[in-house]
């Protein structure tokens, strides 16, 4: 077992787990964090999708040892009452059907513009390969999207 | 505000608008329900507070399908409710919804259609009656008007809320009538889903985010060939894990019970155990595929015949024949199955992500042989079930588990095991034969159709081998269907759309192969043959006409057709699709369905998109067996539909005054065809066995 200290959506963190234990079953069965989602456990589907320093990650490979002194996001500290862009977006365009990829697909798409304020068709195929949804939400994910960059740009003007 | 919660996620949130009947006896949150409001139940399906918060109870379960929303709306609009001020809850397994709770077949509208409008009208005539005895004036003085009852006389307003307790002590009236369809304020109309807001916070409680206090978690190794046993196990390594609890045997195999999900598959990853591996160690799909072709040179059950096709075919002008095959499929909803059981001296409680709430009860009832009424199931959001969730069998296992350690428990299944230990799409084959007239009209079919047999057989032939090409309505004069049960001892099941999935395949892509070989438009000779199939051949039209059918395409692209009527509804598709540097590239595709009355087309729409998108990853994935084994263990292995492969689709909803049709399955069997036949038309080359190979298109 060892200790591990991290930023986890805004405030400090301190967990004691085996180093190996990979994140995302520290973020669902020990702090009760359980919007982001058990999926492959190999890196295959993207519904385990949280920030690490900014970065899109895979929590379910992602030991916790890794994680020391880090900045972790997950779905639930995204933003205060679903106000990012992305989260406004989706639910403007009703993007959910089962619902379960989407926190993986709302965490990696928030990174992808957080990087990229404009993104095209090509970046989105890029950025949101490792995504899978079972449901066939894909092309409501894509116009949502372009959406959120709308509506980040026109919060962008209001600051 | 609207909301959606499961029950759990109700009494989490810990809000307070429930009365008794709500309140659950399980968990610490229980004392902040009984404050502040009270709520009074009109019906089954309809309760009201005080605070004139409307609770519908949805009887089904949320795949995905939209079925919250939809029910709600047919609810909502006879009770003549403040959309606004509604919520919904998913109630227990009981004899009041029905003889057998569950969400498959795309039936919930359908089966719901009049009941649940019935029921909504039911406590509308309630409220009325409740509020004529107040104002003491004759019933047809007042209406019921977006969460209140006018006094058309005084234009006095009384709330829901305020007449529920009084409208609960009437007795339900039994002639009641239900609004004209004209008057429809909710139901017709495109309505944004109930369930989004949940859903993009994490907030939405699916069966694996079920947490319990003292719940424990087990993972369960099971034998890697369909139908082996335990022969023994070693646990000494799993028991040194840190964390872990127990390990035990149950019928499925052997469960590792930890502290957390993780240490249960670390633990798991150092079990040894011996299998008798049983009967069926020794099959492989080369084999399985060599069976159907033997088989398809014999006669089979018969499942259709009229006319005579023999003797049609042997004065045809010109003979048809080709051979299809589809491999197994498995479901692969995003969230691995799951349940959380918890089975204590006189009673069973069961958590579930479950298409089949009354299966699960059954299996908590047989493996703990309480009565019914001890065995509760609450319904949790499914991530994904498309056919998989209708099974009891990992219900089954957390119960098991549950009663051997005496505590609550939460089975997770990793991919791997849904991958490897799912009752399949069967893997199936055909035989088509066409005859062709001097001016290439056909004049008989044939098709023998080959594959395991599932739900039930009726003179040796299964409904679900079989359907999609003996219920086709073209109006051939001469068709003869034939089947074989065919069991290599691989367990399948219900996949999205059933038969459908490979028969419209087979069928869609033989009727372009006869069209080719009369030399006919592939969109006339169907047109043709659908003279006395007015709803699908209306459905075609439409769909022909937006792909804009017979004008010119890109260099090297085609376009290919598919027509099905299935689960009450009708379906045409055309999908625009090239080789693109020996990749299948689809690009477009237009649907246009029939369903009847529309209830919420938003949801038939994402459910049109949906069913394609299910439908694409047949394309690309397949379950192989060797050594009585799946080969596939993961995502990298069996290949689903990603986001630069999804196509533009349009969907077309032709509105017509039918009762509805389901729609969840409608779009599923048709995609695949309709993108073969235009890779035919693109390329020349013919698609015959899924999934599609690179050599084959070569």
């Amino acid at each position: 077992m060892a200790s591990v200290r991290f930023t986890l959506n805004g405030k400090s963190q301190t967990v004691d787990a085996a180093p190996a234990m990979p994140l995302l079953w520290v973020l669902r069965d020990q702090l009760g964090l359980t919007g982001t989602k058990f999926g492959c456990g190999m890196s295959l589907c993207g519904a385990c999708t949280v920030h690490i320093n900014g970065q899109p990650v895979r929590s379910c490979v992602t030991p916790i040892s890794t994680v020391a002194g880090k900045t972790v996001v997950t779905i639930e500290g995204l933003s205060a009452n679903a106000s990012h862009p992305i989260q406004q977006a989706w639910v403007e365009q009703d993007v959910p059907q089962c619902g379960y990829c989407q926190s993986g697909q709302i965490m990696t798409a928030s990174a992808l513009l957080a990087k990229t304020a404009h993104p095209s068709d090509a970046d989105i195929d890029e950025a949101m390969h490792g995504n899978i949804c079972r449901c066939g939400t894909y092309d409501t994910i894509r116009s949502a999207i372009h959406r959120a960059a709308e509506i980040a740009r026109a919060e962008g003007g209001r600051r | 505000m609207t909301a959606t919660v499961n029950r759990r996620g109700f009494l989490k949130a810990g809000a307070a608008t429930a009365g008794g009947l709500l309140v659950s006896f399980y968990l610490p949150e229980q004392s902040k329900l009984s404050a502040a409001t009270t709520s009074a139940k009109l019906n089954a399906f309809v309760h009201v507070s005080t605070d004139d918060t409307v609770t519908l109870f949805i009887h089904k379960a949320e795949m995905g399908q939209g079925t919250v929303t939809s029910l709600s709306m047919l609810l909502a609009e006879e009770l003549e409710c403040d959309w606004g001020k509604i919520r919904t809850e998913f109630p227990g397994v009981s004899t009041e919804y029905g003889p057998y709770q569950g969400v498959f077949g795309s039936q919930s509208i359908r089966t719901s259609w009049m009941p649940l409008r019935r029921a909504g009208a039911t406590a509308r005539e309630m409220l009325i009656q409740a509020a004529a005895q107040q104002w003491n004036v004759d019933k047809s003085r007042c209406r019921a008007e977006k969460g209140w009852i006018v006094n058309t006389g005084t234009n006095a307003r009384l709330s829901y809320g305020s007449l529920a307790d009084a409208a609960s002590k009437i007795p339900a009236p039994s002639n009641i009538t239900l609004k004209d369809p004209a008057q429809f304020r909710l139901i017709g109309r495109p309505t944004k889903r109930l369930d989004t807001a949940d859903k993009v916070n994490g907030r939405a409680t699916f069966g694996l985010d079920v947490r319990l206090p003292g719940m424990l978690h087990a993972v369960v190794e099971r034998s890697p060939v369909f139908g082996g046993k335990v022969a023994s196990f070693d646990a000494g390594k799993t028991k040194t894990i840190p964390g872990v609890k127990d390990v035990i045997q149950i019928s499925n195999g052997v469960a590792v019970v930890a502290e957390n999900t993780w240490s249960a598959m670390e633990g798991r990853r150092v079990l040894k155990v011996q299998w008798d591996e049983g009967a069926i160690a020794s099959i492989n799909s080369t084999g399985i595929s060599k069976n159907f072709a033997e088989y398809s040179q014999r006669t089979g059950a018969v499942a259709r015949k009229t006319g005579d096709a023999a003797s049609a075919l042997q004065t045809a002008a010109k003979k048809v024949e080709a051979v299809y095959e589809t491999p197994f499929l498995a479901h692969a909803p995003m969230e691995p199955l799951n349940c959380v059981a918890h089975v204590r001296a006189d009673a069973c409680e069961i958590w579930a992500s479950t298409q089949g709430q009354s299966a699960a009860q059954e299996e908590g009832v047989r493996i703990t042989g309480f009565p019914a009424e001890k065995v509760k199931v609450y319904t949790e959001f499914m991530g994904g079930g498309f056919g998989r969730r209708a099974r009891g069998d990992y219900v089954a296992e957390a119960v098991e588990v549950s009663k051997a350690i005496g505590a609550p428990v939460q089975v997770t299944w990793s991919r791997e095991d849904d991958l490897q230990q799912d009752f399949y799409r069967p893997a199936a084959y055909g035989r088509f034969t066409a005859g062709l007239d001097a001016d290439g009209w056909p004049t008989a079919l044939t098709a023998r159709l080959i594959c395991s047999p599932f739900g039930g057989l009726s003179n040796g032939v299964a409904r679900t081998g079989v359907e999609g090409v003996v219920d086709l309505l073209y109006g051939v004069p001469n068709i003869l269907v034939d089947y074989h049960a065919l069991d290599p001892g691989i367990p399948v099941s219900y996949w999205r759309s059933v038969g459908y999935s490979q028969n419209t395949f087979f069928l869609e892509s033989f009727i372009d192969e006869v069209a080719q070989a009369g030399g006919k438009d592939p969109l006339e000779l169907r047109l043709r043959l659908l003279q006395n199939a007015p709803r699908l051949k209306a459905v075609l039209e439409l769909a022909a006409d937006q792909a804009g059918w017979g004008k010119p395409l890109p260099a090297g692209h085609g376009r290919g057709i598919s027509v099905v009527n299935n689960i009450g509804s009708f379906t045409a598709q055309i999908a625009e699709a090239s080789l693109d540097g020996g990749k299948l590239r689809v690009h477009r595709v237009v649907c246009a369905v029939d369903c009847g009355y529309a209830v919420n087309p938003s949801g038939i729409d994402q459910q049109i998109r949906s069913g394609i998108v299910f439908g694409l990853s047949a394309l690309k994935g397949g379950i192989t067996i060797d050594r009585g084994r799946v080969q596939q263990q993961n995502f990298h292995q069996y290949d689903v539909l990603r986001m630069e492969e999804m196509p533009k689709v349009e969907v077309h909803v032709l509105a017509t005054p039918n009762s509805p049709g389901g729609i969840g399955e409608a779009s599923t069997p048709g995609i695949v065809p309709a993108v073969a036949n235009a890779i035919f038309a693109a390329t020349g080359k013919r698609i015959r066995r899924l999934p599609v190979s690179a050599e084959e298109l070569a």
